[in-house]
């Protein structure tokens, strides 16, 4: 499916890659591909058992360990590093899922340098951090491979039942540890595969989107039910839920990415950070070529910066309108961005998108500066870049269009309001976590929001009950 | 600078240095030992001589400690497999090319005075310097009436070295074996019989492990295993006790080579200390070859110029008056934990040791707790993680996050334990578990006491104190 100087054969621009009948309600595994695991081969290889072992060992085992206080999920992190050192592998996983269902794809996912590899007190004995997040890997692995399945209570029949919308890792880990502790839940996801950005946002080589599937699949077996490819958009929709469920969870996450606000925007060439990242997960993309341009400077803004540079195209800029050293992105996705040999525009914005005789784009762009946090264009600094892709990636805006459906819910700064320590909306029956939540975090902070949620809806289910 | 070299038995072994191979594999043949001579070991034992063996398949297994190998080494090998001929061949090669090093021959033979005394002429006359007696081996051998059968019987152990020193004309050593319940009364014997000098420790009779696939304990030989002699790094605080019993008693005391799990001059150092003039090595070499001596001769060269010693006596037997009975200890001597808050890296784990396996008396409650107070006021280690695991924490994504988050590369003060020392016992265990070099150290503290011992306090009883009638 390799594509020219533009991704022509993305046919349907928008969106297009949900569909997709032939996996359609299932966790089926995507289908293996070659090029797609060259060129977005593993950032951090997995650790040879030996080497578990001996890193295992490393770790101090502190008390009330600062690792297990930074980690938002709280996993027992020396619990289920000595269960490593100590061969019980299935006992380490076990440790891990306890506390994180979704602890298979934390361990590749989460920027454990500013969590709790950052926290870890070998750093105050000028001693590199024990490896945390390939040891939860290791042992992650070892047991999704051996295909071991999780004990859940039995079903009481009174157990409450709780809709999950939302496939991502809020509604999954809210579903998992209901099931856990014998209650219903039913995950309502409006696209083709389950896993939220798990599946379709994390970059490849980081978190593959068959490792996401892998562990969806553990969740199914856990007794979680699935939905696919159902929408939650009208009031009918939601009163239907309301009268099959106790309780709903609302782990949406953020919509559509904002727009430039640009002329041409809306032209061939244009897709967001998120879309070019699924489709090139979902195998909808596999080459690009010549000149791409991304826009903005947060995580996701360098994901899709790489994955432009290691899909084929030669030259990737990044544009963004502020200095280096107010980049958003963590220190070590800049610094990894660098080596993958993306160029960096600072103090730069877009203004206009043109196309040019030969098919290709051109992005006309100014050079600002900042006056008392305004952004002011600076004259006579325009330039124009020939390109062939432009990727805005400039922040997610929340998805204001469900929430506008679910009145009693008070949304606020994009966010839906809700008690940090239990989910639970202004609401009663409704419960949130995760992006649409926390504004946008990681998936550790979603899984973190599930479970608090989903423990809070049995506390209140049981009391209810006695 | 420093002399290593000795002179034992009044001048009748000497080497160039302390350091000496034990009768082992590494001194399995000639060509082994004058490479090790040539590597710098100033004696060697040669591998027990006495009537050829047949040995198994496998001989050796190992306890492994935290990914590190062998912190103990464990063997089912027999005495030389090779004939007495080609043993002492070979020896009276290596005497001749190598004048100035100790060759000691280690000897096995059934227990009869004509077996031994025919064992004794051979070795002398191929040029051994001395004769270790092997009444140590504590497996195989010992089925047959030899090794440990005769070091766990005094009267044994005193016979048979009678009878070699009706014949022998060199400096014998009888090599004890730690597998008694009081290794002083083999030492008597030793010495009643007239021996010059001792060995210890043989090894510690032990299984090392078991496969849990197979369930074989380890070395498996087709299926089975039999017991072995434990040696190596985790046998060294046992030797070091033997080798103070005997060298503090004045009916065993005899010039003593000492070995049981020494690796480096640290080790060697510490048996001198308690008065060994001679060290042996096996496990260490057996690990990593002949080359460590360098680094043992070197160390302790640097060792004894920084203690202004000048030669091995010097600093002989330095530690024994060191070591007394429990009941002469000052009752009156305290100390309490002090911890380095500018070095404490906040790893907690002095609390827990102290709470679960000590006195109560390390609180992590500084920043909300009582300054003392009785242990039912302060935190148990268990609110304290629950306390944690109850906290809400998120990822740090904004700057801001950021940049707080960073503030905590330094110890946060909730993290540092505080010592209550007015339940603190002085037992040390804080200082052991914490990993950093002096964050903890035990500092004394005046009790406005003499010093008291068991003893003092004690005498003039007639015994301890009288039970109570119920």
């Amino acid at each position: 499916m390799g594509c020219g100087a533009r991704p022509r054969n993305f046919e349907v621009k928008r969106a297009g890659y949900d569909n997709f009948p032939e996996v359609c309600m299932s966790t089926t595994t995507l289908p293996d591909d070659p090029l797609l695991r060259e060129r977005f081969s593993e950032l951090k290889p997995p650790l040879a058992p030996q080497a578990a072992v001996i890193e295992a060992d490393r770790c101090l085992y502190c008390f009330d360990a600062p690792c297990t206080g930074a980690c938002p999920t709280h996993i027992d992190v020396p619990g289920f590093i000595k269960r490593i050192a100590s061969g019980n592998l299935r006992g380490s996983a076990l440790r891990i899922l306890d506390a994180n269902i979704l602890g298979g794809s934390c361990s590749r996912s989460c920027p454990v340098e500013v969590l709790c590899e950052g926290a870890c007190v070998m750093h105050r004995l000028n001693r590199e951090p024990i490896q945390i997040a390939l040891l939860q890997r290791h042992a992650m692995d070892a047991f999704l491979a051996a295909g071991e399945e999780l004990l859940t209570a039995p079903r009481a029949s009174h157990s409450v039942r709780v809709a999950c919308i939302g496939g991502g890792p809020a509604s999954l880990a809210c579903a998992a540890e209901l099931c856990r502790n014998g209650a219903r839940a039913t995950v309502i996801e409006r696209r083709a595969l389950p896993g939220g950005l798990n599946t379709y946002g994390v970059a490849e080589y980081k978190l593959s989107a068959a490792d996401s599937l892998r562990e969806v699949e553990m969740i199914r077996r856990m007794g979680v039910e699935f939905r696919f490819g159902a929408g939650v958009e009208t009031a009918a929709d939601l009163e239907a839920l309301e009268s099959e469920f106790d309780y709903i969870f609302l782990g949406v996450g953020l919509g559509a990415m904002e727009r430039l606000n640009i002329p041409g925007e809306e032209m061939d060439g244009v897709m967001n950070a998120l879309e070019l990242i699924a489709a090139y997960k979902t195998r909808h993309i596999r080459q690009l070529t010549g000149t791409v341009v991304v826009v903005g400077a947060g995580n996701t803004a360098i994901d899709a910066a790489n994955a432009a540079r290691r899909l084929g195209a030669e030259t990737v800029y990044l544009l963004y309108r502020r200095g280096e050293s107010d980049i958003p992105a963590f220190d070590f996705e800049y610094e990894h961005a660098k080596q993958e040999g993306v160029q960096f525009l600072w103090r730069r914005q877009p203004t206009a998108i043109r196309s040019d005789a030969h098919g290709g784009l051109l992005l006309d762009t100014i050079q600002v500066r900042e006056l008392d946090s305004t952004i002011l264009p600076i004259p006579d600094s325009q330039f124009t870049i020939a390109c062939h892709l432009v990727v805005p990636a400039i922040g997610q805006s929340p998805f204001m269009q469900l929430m506008r459906e679910l009145r009693k819910i008070e949304v606020n700064d994009g966010r839906i309001v809700a008690n940090r320590a239990t989910g639970q909306t202004r609401n009663p029956r409704y419960f949130t976590g995760g992006d649409c939540a926390n504004g946008g975090r990681e998936v550790v902070d979603a899984v973190a929001d599930g479970k608090r949620a989903a423990l809070a809806m049995l506390k209140i289910a049981e009391a209810a009950y006695a | 600078m420093p002399d290593i070299r000795v002179h034992g038995f009044a001048g009748r072994i000497n080497a160039p240095n302390p350091f000496w191979l034990a009768s082992a594999p590494p001194t399995n043949c000639g060509e082994q030992i004058m490479r090790a001579f040539d590597a710098g070991w100033g004696g060697a034992v040669w591998k027990t001589i006495g009537e050829p063996v047949v040995n198994v398949a496998s001989r050796y297994s190992a306890a492994d400690w935290n990914s590190q190998r062998i912190m103990g080494f464990n063997n089912i090998e027999l005495i030389s497999d090779r004939s007495v001929e080609t043993n002492l061949r070979e020896l009276a090669q290596v005497k001749k090319r190598y004048p100035y090093h100790a060759v000691i021959a280690s000897l096995m033979v059934a227990s009869n005075r004509e077996a031994w005394h025919e064992i004794v002429a051979r070795a002398e006359d191929a040029g051994a310097d001395g004769l270790e007696l092997n009444f140590g081996c504590p497996h195989g051998m010992s089925e047959r009436g030899m090794g440990s059968a005769v070091g766990q019987v005094p009267e044994y152990a005193e016979m048979i070295t009678a009878w070699v020193k009706e014949k022998a004309r060199t400096p014998v050593l009888v090599k004890l074996t730690p597998n008694i319940t009081d290794i002083r009364t083999v030492a008597r014997a030793g010495k009643r019989g007239g021996a010059d000098g001792l060995a210890a420790i043989n090894t510690i009779s032990s299984i090392t492990g078991i496969d849990l696939d197979t369930l074989v304990p380890r070395p498996n030989v087709d299926g089975k295993t039999s017991h072995g002699g434990y040696c190596g790094p985790a046998v060294k605080p046992i030797a070091l006790n033997m080798v103070q019993q005997v060298m503090s008693d004045s009916e065993s005391a005899l010039p003593l080579s000492g070995m049981g799990g020494i690796a480096t001059w640290r080790d060697a150092a510490e048996f001198i200390l308690l008065g060994c003039g001679t060290v042996q090595v096996c496990t260490a070499v057996m690990h990593h070859g002949y080359r460590i001596v360098e680094d043992m001769a070197e160390g302790l060269d640097n060792w004894m110029r920084s203690k202004g010693f000048r030669t091995i006596e010097d600093f002989r037997g330095l530690s024994l008056p060191n070591v007394t009975e429990w009941k002469h200890l000052n009752l009156n001597y305290k100390i309490v934990a002090r911890i380095d808050e500018k070095k404490c890296i906040g790893c907690d784990l002095c609390h827990i040791a102290c709470w679960d396996g000590a006195h109560q008396c390390i609180h992590l409650d500084r920043v909300s707790g009582p300054i003392d107070g009785h242990v039912e006021l302060h935190s148990t280690p268990a609110a304290i993680e629950a306390r944690s695991r109850a906290a809400i924490a998120f990822t740090p994504v904004t700057r801001k996050e950021r940049d707080a988050a960073q503030s905590l590369q330094s110890t946060p003060l909730a993290r540092i334990p505080r010592v209550d020392e007015t339940e603190c016992v002085g037992c040390n265990l804080c200082s052991l578990v914490c990993p950093v070099d002096e964050c903890i150290t035990m500092v004394r503290v005046d009790a406005g006491l003499a010093p008291e011992t068991w003893d003092d306090r004690t005498r003039g009883m007639d015994c301890a104190p009288e039970p109570q009638r119920s």
